[in-house]
């Protein structure tokens, strides 16, 4: 019952997020300098031409005018059309989202995954030259942002020892029998496994920028919580049954000392989704922070709002997701 | 020594193998999609939003027109070096008294879809282009000619408002011929989604943001293009373009930094560094301190144009006098404006300023948007100094600059690249320097009289004269800043050629097999 009040109370809360989220958007980028009308103006437009531009694209009203407009569209589920496409806003929107989303999932199990086995090794041999190389590592990782890993593993990965795919989500060449925009999901799901090599193939590298970073940030909290457990009673008990190192702090140590490390993991996924505007540029990944840069250049207002919008749906429903998980393991708020 | 392996062992052995066989699995799926020889990849940098050439944002983006010329043809063709030649319009010109315009359709053209092209097509697409509701940001030009009336294969149209360059128009910006029964049939929707032209390819398959695919046009009336199949990745990255073409992934790509270009072309690849259509220009604004005819002059006098093409650009570059390059059809040699800081400094001296005495003032400039921008101001504010001219950087998005501009309220003076495909001083001189348009900053009275009525001159010789004689006195006043022809880097592999055209737009139908 108290869960239930909980996410109705975040729910309420989220919607007035979003509110906000949008009309902060809605005002500033018809405040800051760079119009779309501007941006369009063929050599020797006339006032009148710039005129006749406005009153096209629904310009010439006030900001109060056009906001009230454009919510009403939405409430009704029309975010507008793009200038720069002129597509519908929310297809082109959800038509990328499922591409940065499997990127981003597979950068979140990468760095997962690769933190989880540094913090693990650092534990395993703490006090050790092997926990220093894992800080070491660490720092790194932690110091080299995401876009300077992108042109790393370009270097290496796309040119000295090409391997992987520079750019693009998928061979041009292939052809696609997917019904979503979940390519990797739906290769699984058919066992259309040459497929799903071609598109981890693409994947690889810039699922790597984005989790190195995280990588080191997950390594470095959950070794240090490791640590601290590991020394506790019931590690202590665990070693006197005979239980070997590795296994007390696999089984008896890491459910214990996670927790803080899945909040930590929660916020840091909504900084990774971020992360995907740069990253998706440096790879000509075509998700959705790709389609924000280009709506950016080209001032393309409607589709700014609703890449935005979008995004702050996803960083509010993630940590939703985060806080109703940490209260479901954490047996002290779920009896609370 | 027992040298058995362990349990241990085992799975770290079985370990590294599985390893090293998903990374040689990943490594099989790019040999296994590596282009084939009838294929050609091009690194583009620029992405493609929409199909139709003639409506919104992407139809004014210069970049984007070897996009849409590899699938649509323009009215009239415009070869490499920029001159005109019968296209889908074999023949055009005026009546006597200039009161109509005719154009002549060329026969035996099909559309992608195999249904023949015909003079209808080229009326409706006129007469669409003119009408405001479609979107056309160019329908000031186009609804300058109406009443279309096909004969055959001939089109007849009456002047409404006399436009001297309205055939140049058919070569430039939303000059192309749309099918007529076939985008009434599908609308604009089913347009975007599967688009048709006369042009040398057809569009096979479009992904948003990531690639277009090619197909060879058999029935091309130009001759079938050399390679079957063309696919076009957007790479708006520069150091991934770069990638793409050094690994192999890409045969071509564009628009790279110069040290790359002189590195790629040094290491094995091919190239070409051909100068463009486009120039870097110095606005000033008809405002203090530029009102003072002593400090616009020094402006230009003191900056050392070939230096910033030799030090900067890498020596890809030609330093200019005028809005005008020597493709364009009112350039004149003779209009030079020296570089001469000695000049400079006795100009301002005359003003009242000096190298102690500074006089101030705001420059605008891009940062990252072309080649070296904002690198180019810091050099020209380095020599300004030294003669007597203390200017502050601020850097704005393009973004900014387009709205600032049209509303008149740039700096004094502002960092700007002009590009004029048609090579016409009215797209050049013209549209920068006429008080009234949205584009020009410079307002003073004298400019606009001399420059109004050549906007109608029916006679050609006297209208490029007339603009001759504008762009001589813009010079001996000073009233703008012309700085540089650009050259466009060209990489590619070797066993292609690459035929580059002045206008920047990279043509696939030009790369042929060496």
């Amino acid at each position: 019952m108290l869960v239930l009040r909980s996410l109705i109370a975040r729910l309420v809360t989220t919607a007035v997020t979003l509110f906000g989220v949008a009309v902060i958007v809605f005002v500033v980028i018809r405040v800051v300098p760079g119009n779309p009308i501007a941006m369009m103006l063929p050599p020797g437009a006339t006032e009148a031409d710039i005129e006749r531009l406005k009153t096209l694209y629904g310009l010439d009203k006030s900001i109060a005018e056009q906001f009230a407009i454009w919510l009403a569209a939405v409430l009704h589920g029309d975010f507008g059309t793009s200038i720069s496409t002129r597509q519908p806003v929310l297809s082109l929107v959800l038509n990328r989202l499922p591409a940065t989303l499997e990127l981003s999932i597979l950068a979140l199990l990468i760095a997962v995954a690769l933190g989880l086995a540094l913090a693990v090794l650092g534990t395993r041999f703490r006090d050790r030259k092997t926990e220093a190389g894992v800080d070491i590592v660490n720092g790194i990782g932690l110091s080299v942002p995401d876009f300077l890993w992108g042109l790393l593993l370009i270097l290496l990965f796309g040119v000295l020892w090409p391997v992987f795919s520079i750019s693009g989500r998928v061979s041009p060449r292939l052809e696609l029998p997917f019904v979503s925009q979940f390519y990797l999901f739906e290769s699984l799901l058919r066992l259309r496994f040459d497929l799903t090599r071609d598109l981890l193939g693409h994947m690889i590298m810039p699922a790597l920028a984005l989790a190195l970073p995280l990588a080191a940030i997950i390594a470095q909290v959950l070794k240090q919580s490791l640590k601290e457990t590991v020394n506790l009673d019931y590690a202590v008990l665990a070693r006197t049954k005979g239980y070997k190192e590795t296994r007390v702090i696999l089984a008896e140590a890491l459910p214990n000392a996670v927790l803080p490390t899945l909040t930590l993991v929660g916020v840091q996924f909504t900084f990774l989704i971020g992360g995907t505007v740069i990253i998706e540029r440096l790879f000509s990944y075509e998700g959705l922070g790709n389609m924000a840069i280009d709506a950016v250049i080209n001032r393309d207002l409607p589709l700014i709002q609703g890449i935005v919008i979008l995004f702050a749906v996803i960083f509010t429903v993630v940590n939703l997701a985060v806080d109703m998980s940490y209260a479901l393991l954490n047996p002290k708020l779920r009896h609370a | 020594m027992n040298r058995t392996p362990n349990r241990r062992t085992l799975l770290k052995l079985a370990g590294a193998a599985g390893a090293g066989a998903a990374l040689a699995s990943l490594a099989g799926a790019r040999a296994a999609f590596a282009q084939d020889k009838n294929e050609l990849v091009i690194a583009y940098n620029v992405n493609l939003p929409s199909w139709d050439p003639t409506v919104g944002p992407s139809a004014v983006n210069p970049t984007i027109q070897g996009f849409y010329q590899s699938v649509f043809d323009m009215f009239i063709h415009q070869n490499p070096d920029l001159s005109f030649a019968p296209g889908l319009v074999t023949e055009w010109g005026w009546n006597d008294d200039r009161s109509k315009i005719f154009l002549v359709v060329r026969d035996g053209v099909t559309w992608h879809d195999g249904s023949p092209f015909t003079a209808e097509d080229v009326a409706w697409s006129l007469e669409r282009a003119g009408k405001a509701e479609t979107g056309n940001p160019i329908q000031f030009v186009w609804s300058k000619v109406g009443n279309f009336k096909v004969d055959g294969n001939r089109v007849e149209a009456d002047v409404l408002a006399f436009e001297p360059t309205i055939f140049k128009w058919m070569s430039f910006l939303t000059g192309y011929v749309l099918p007529k029964a076939y985008y009434e049939k599908v609308g604009a929707e089913g347009f975007e989604a599967k688009p048709i032209g006369t042009g040398p390819y057809m569009v096979e398959k479009y992904e948003r943001n990531a690639f277009v695919q090619l197909k060879a046009n058999p029935n091309y009336w130009g001759g079938k293009p050399d390679f079957e199949t063309v696919t076009i990745k957007f790479v708006t990255d520069a150091a991934s373009r770069v990638a793409e073409v050094e690994s192999g992934n890409a045969d071509v790509t564009l628009e790279i930094p110069y040290e790359e270009y002189d590195r790629l072309v040094g290491g094995g690849l091919k190239g070409n560094c051909e100068t463009i259509s486009d120039i870097a220009m110095i606005f000033l604004n008809d405002i203090d301190p530029m009102l003072d005819k002593n400090v616009r002059l020094a402006a230009h006098h003191s900056i050392d144009k070939q230096l910033l093409v030799d030090r900067l650009l890498r020596g890809y570059g030609v330093p200019i006098s005028t809005l005008e390059t020597p493709e364009y059809t009112a350039y004149d040699p003779g209009i030079k404006v020296a570089y001469d800081a000695e000049l400079a400094a006795k100009l301002l001296a005359d003003s009242g300023f000096s190298a102690d005495k500074p006089v101030k003032f705001k420059i605008q400039t891009t940062r990252g948007f072309k080649p070296k921008d904002y690198e180019m101001i810091q050099a020209i504010v380095g020599m300004w100094r030294k003669v007597g001219i203390e200017a502050e950087i601020e850097v704005y998005e393009i973004a900014q600059h387009y709205e600032l501009r049209a509303a008149d309220k740039l700096a004094p003076a502002a960092f700007y690249n002009w590009g004029n495909s048609v090579g016409d001083p009215t797209t050049s001189t013209g549209f920068a320097m006429f008080g009234p348009s949205p584009h020009s900053v410079w307002d003073g009275q004298d400019l606009i009289d001399k420059i109004g009525p050549l906007w109608g001159e029916p006679d050609e010789t006297k209208r490029i004269d007339g603009w001759k004689a504008v762009d001589k006195y813009i010079a001996d006043e000073g009233l703008v800043i012309p700085l540089l022809q650009y050259a466009q880097p060209i990489v590619h592999r070797d066993g292609i050629t690459v035929t580059p055209h002045k206008s920047g737009a990279l043509l696939p139908h030009l790369i042929k097999r060496a």
